[in-house]
This record gives C-alpha cells, structure tokens and sequence, in this order.
C-alpha cells in the first residue's frame, strides 16, 4: 500500500527541493512552448518566474501541478513524479491561476467547503479552517454573499483561500495579480509575504518585474520557453552593471566642467547628452555627497541627481532585446487594453 | 503519518461517490442562485405546450384514434404532452454543455484537476445534478399539462416508470452535452453548439406528429430515434393516444429500445467525456 503523505505544514522535509524540475519540453504541434527549463525551488522559499506574456510561465506551471504532460524531461514536486505520482503531487500544492476559479453563485464559504470536501477533508476542519482563512483574508463579513458581488480583490483572496484550504507546503502562484488594482495588488502582497513568514514555499509567475522585486528570493528569468538568467534580484541587476549617477545640469555649457570635476569621483567612462550627464559609481550613496562637493568646488550647478540602481526592466531589455511587458516581436502591436490575453 | 483533519482511506468508489455529491450538491444549490434562468428554464416548455395545444393542436390529426374523434383537440394535447416531456428533458443536455464551458472558461475546471480528487467525478456530479433538476422542471409541466387536458390513464406504477424512464434519458444526454460542452472553444459556442442538435433530434421524431406523417427516409431516422422510442414508452405508460402501429421494432419495444440506447450513448459518450476532461484546458 502507497503511503499518504501529508499535505500539512508539519510536514518533515524529505527532500532539499520542494520544486525540481530538468530540462522540461512542451511541444504544442508545431510550437515548442517550453524549451528545456531547468528550475529549482528551496523549501520555504519563494521563487519567481519571470517572463513577458508567450515565454512560457504558465505552461510550466501547468506541467508542475500536474495539468499538463511535458513532451519531455522530469519534475518532482514535494519529492513525487507530476507524472507517476500525480494525486500526491496534489496533495501537496495550492494552486491559484490567472483566473478567480471559484463558483461566484456560491458564497464564500460554500466555496471553501466544496473544495475542502474535494481535498477529502474533515467536516469539522473544513469549517474551522475556512473561519480561519476568511478572517484572515479579510473576508469574514462577505462569508455567506456569493462570489459574484465581491470585487476583483476580495475573489483572488478568495480564490487563494481555497487553495490554501488543506495547509499546503508548496503554493503556485500563476500571476496572482494579473488585472488587479493597485491597492488589491499590494494586499495580495502582504498575504502571501505573511504566507511565505509562515514557512510555505512558492513559485510565484509574474509579468510584474516589481512584483519579483517585491516577493521573491530568487528569480528565474525565461524567454521563448528558455531559461536566461537567474539569480537573486541583486544579482540580475549586477549582471547588466551595477549603480549609475545620473546628473541633470541646469545648463549644457557646464557638461565639460562637470566631467573634469566627477573624474576622481566615479568609476567608469561618463556619457553626456546636452545638460544630461551619467556615468558607472562603486561605493553607493557616499558617492553621492563626494560629487555634490566636487560639482560644488567647480560651480557647477545641478537640478537633479541620484545614484540610480537598474531595475529589472532594465535587466530584461538588456537580456532579452525587449522589454518585459512588451508583446513578442511576431506580435508588433503592443496594445494595452486589459490583460486577459494569456498565452 | 497523516495531515490534520484528512479523512481516512476510502475505496476509489466511496471517493468517487462522495465527490459526485459534493459536485451535484453545488451545482444545484449554485442553480437555485440564478432565479431568471430557473425561471425561462421552466417556462420554456411551459409555452411548448401551450403554442402545440392551442395553435396546432386540432391541425394534427391522430392517426388510429376512435373514428369520429378525429380533430378532437383534448385528443391532440393528451398525445402532445409526453412530445414535449421528451423534448424537454432532451434540452437538459444543453446545460450541461454550457455550464462545462463555462467552469472551463473561468478556470475551474484547471482547479479541480490539481486537487487529489476522484477525476470523473465532476462530470458524474454534474449531468447527474443536471438530470435531477429535471424532476422540478417535469413537475411543472405535469401540471401545465393538467390544466390543458392531459391525464395519467394506466395507474400510478406506470405513470412512475414513465417518469423514471425521462429521468434516464436525461441524464443519458447530459453525458452527450458534457463532451460538447467541454469540446467547445468558449462559451459564446458553447450557447449555440449546446442547442443546435437537439431541435432536429426532437422534431425529427413522432414527439408532435405521428410518424407516419413523415416522408418515407424520414421515417427510418424518426424510427430509430431514441426520443421516438422514449415518447412512444410514455405515451403507453400514461395510457395516452399513440397513434397508428407501426412495423418498426424499435417503437413496438419502446421501452426496451430506450433502455438500450440510453446505455449505449452513455458507455460511449461517458468514457469519451472524461478523456476530454483529463486532458481539458482552459480556453
């Protein structure tokens, strides 16, 4: 007989990865949606893929829940086969999507306990448990309306309340805030961070390079369904060069002068264009107070400056050749009109 | 070692049983939410009856009927009333379709794949909570029927078997409208494709007009038509008019030849519907 392993949070960790998976192929017909991805997610922490729309984020995920069979390769979640080992791959994870799955002419609630009952768990439990996530999702007063008259917010924490039903270990997060409003966005935010606190592992989809920012430890950039870089948000940043100053002159005329006055301040060749002026700095901030006295002693006078990190849009211009929320070349229009596009 | 409140081992039967449940009683209590569809979903066949009994109804003359009563329009609505009971139930396939389209379209569907739960049993709970909204819609009719002149003439054991016999063929069709409904791209063709079978399927049968008014190659079809065999069972078990006998086997052992077909749609269409679902993705 098969044992049953636990889907609770005390569960003991048998192996080192919550989350591992080599050299995954997706073909659909003729488009190879996933190229080889290698990936791995420590247990408790929090990985975020990321990639623009078509790189193939969901796909691998698909592949993880066990939803979709890759072409090729292998992945183990929790220490099972998605593929031999399926029912005990899900009762392990948590799964939120793009998407508010839940019942909207059932309430709340009733939410909770259906998918609690599918999850073959106790009565008494399921209806323990569920008080405890609508308090905590902040959900207690809307428990017994139905679904469809909450908001855009309160139905993805709704929806990752019953994914997180029967105390997953492993979360997947399919661009949890994919169409949300700001404010919903950073209460998504501190939901899964108070999570993640609590010791679950996730993997985290995110076309939101603020979002990988925000949340994850390590981030694994794909594009066209391969993986080109990863490492923490740090690192990427590094990878593409680290700090900048960037200097804005109140006149052009005094560009030269101010090259002559930062040489002995910055670390590299400085770029200029008309009253703009940037250059590389090792150092972090002090180097800001040495070239405000050294622009100084030259009269130099300045309208702005900053010691400016790169973001990560940067990072994925420079890996990518295109931004991270543009659309893929072949589809030249990068029209903005909601974000219900998927794959 | 075992998680908090999981419930203990069950064969793979009790968990599937179990999860139908959960699935019908949701779908159920998620139907009576929608009080408007509820509502046209009732009245449709109400108006059916209505349109049949008072605009066709002394148009349609019943073959095989006592000489004289001919054009006799009580005659017409008490032939009429087990057609629309069996066109009726016939449209419970279509719910299925576009509620499977839809849970489809909103993700749902991808939610219950990734939980440990038995597989089929979304589509068990669903066509069976689909077939046993029927009994609300079918207690409707009988009474719209009452009011217009049909009656139970061959017992109550009978008229019970006749009812049990639509239930059948309803949840017989859910499985078809499950496979179309999960085969559709979206469920704007989930609305249409839901429906479009159903009408020729009705109507190409002797659920409004004796079989023998058709033309010849018609007929064949409308003989062999599981909804003919489904009317004509009824009519014989309400004890209501049939008309003229016929040669074809299939409606001289009308209950039989229901039985038959409501078993071999479902081994085909039930293991067709669940492959699709194994494989379903969100559109």
């Amino acid at each position: 007989m098969r044992r049953k392993e636990s889907p609770g949070v005390t569960f003991v960790p048998v192996t080192e990865y919550a989350v591992q998976a080599e050299g995954l192929v997706k073909e659909f017909g003729d488009v190879k949606a996933l190229n080889g991805i290698d990936l791995v997610v420590p247990r408790g922490k929090v990985v975020g893929l990321l990639g623009p729309n078509g790189s193939g984020k969901t796909t691998t995920v698909r592949i993880l829940a066990t939803l979709l069979k890759a072409t090729s390769g292998s992945a183990q979640v929790n220490g099972f086969d998605v593929q031999r080992q399926a029912d005990d791959v899900r009762r392990s994870i948590g799964l939120t999507g793009q998407y508010a799955a839940v019942d909207e002419f059932l309430t709340g609630r009733e939410n909770l306990t259906m998918f609690g009952g599918l999850f073959h768990l106790e009565k008494n439990y399921v209806a323990s448990r569920s008080d405890e996530l609508l308090h905590k999702f902040d959900l207690a007063d809307a428990a017994d309306r139905p679904a469809k008259t909450y908001s855009g917010g309160m139905r993805r924490r709704l929806d990752l309340a019953a994914s997180l039903i029967a105390k997953p270990g492993i979360l997947f997060l399919d661009e949890p805030t994919t169409g949300l409003d700001p404010r919903s966005r950073i209460g998504l935010w501190d939901v899964i961070s108070e999570l993640v606190s609590e010791g679950t592992t996730v993997l985290l989809t995110t076309q939101y390079l603020d979002e990988a920012d925000q949340l994850a430890d390590d981030i694994v950039v794909i594009d066209q369904g391969q993986v080109i870089a990863h490492g923490t948000s740090s690192e990427l940043k590094d990878q593409i060069g680290g700090d900048r100053i960037e200097i804005t002159l109140d006149d052009e005329q005094s560009a030269a002068r101010a090259i002559d006055a930062l040489s002995g301040v910055v670390s590299g060749e400085p770029t200029t264009e008309g009253a703009h002026y940037s250059a590389p700095v090792a150092g972090g901030s002090s180097v800001l107070i040495d070239a405000v006295r050294a622009l100084d002693a030259r009269n130099v006078s300045v309208a702005d400056i900053a010691v400016r990190r790169p973001t990560l849009d940067d990072v994925f211009l420079a890996m990518t050749g295109h931004g991270a929320e543009d659309q893929q070349p072949e589809r030249p229009e990068p029209s903005r009109r909601g974000r219900r596009g998927g794959r | 070692m075992s998680a908090p409140g999981v419930q203990s081992r069950r064969p793979v039967l009790g968990w599937t049983i179990h999860d139908s449940l959960i699935i019908a009683r949701s779908t159920i209590t998620a139907s009576f939410r929608i009080p408007e569809a509820l509502f046209f979903q009732l009245i449709q066949p109400v108006i059916f009856v209505l349109l049949f009994a008072f605009v066709f109804g002394g148009a349609i003359p019943i073959p095989g009927a006592e000489p004289g009563s001919e054009g006799d329009p009580s005659l017409y609505r008490e032939y009429l009333m087990p057609g629309i009971f069996g066109q009726t139930v016939a449209f419970a396939a279509a719910a299925s379709t576009v509620g499977l389209a839809e849970a489809m379209q909103r993700g749902i569907i991808d939610r219950y794949r990734a939980l440990p739960m038995s597989q089929p049993a979304v589509l068990i709970g669903n066509t069976f909570a689909n077939a046993l909204r029927q009994v609300l819609v079918l207690t409707v009719l009988s009474i719209t029927g009452y009011i217009v002149g049909w009656r139970i003439n061959d017992g109550i054991v009978n008229a019970i078997l006749a009812y049990l016999l639509l239930l059948l063929f309803a949840y017989t069709v859910t499985w078809v409208g499950a496979y179309v409904g999960l085969s559709v791209p979206n469920t704007e063709t989930a609305n249409t494709a839901g429906l479009i079978w159903i009408f020729p399927l009705t109507f190409l049968s002797n659920a409004f007009v004796p079989i023998t008014a058709l033309p010849t190659w018609l007929q064949y079809f409308a003989a062999f038509n599981p909804i003919s065999a489904l009317v004509q069972a009824t009519r014989e078990l309400f004890g209501n008019p049939t008309g003229a006998p016929t040669d074809y086997w299939t409606l001289n052992n009308a209950a039989l030849y229901t039985v038959i077909s409501c078993v071999v749609i479902i081994a085909i269409f039930a293991p067709l519907a669940v492959r699709k679902y194994r494989t379903a993705a969100r559109k």
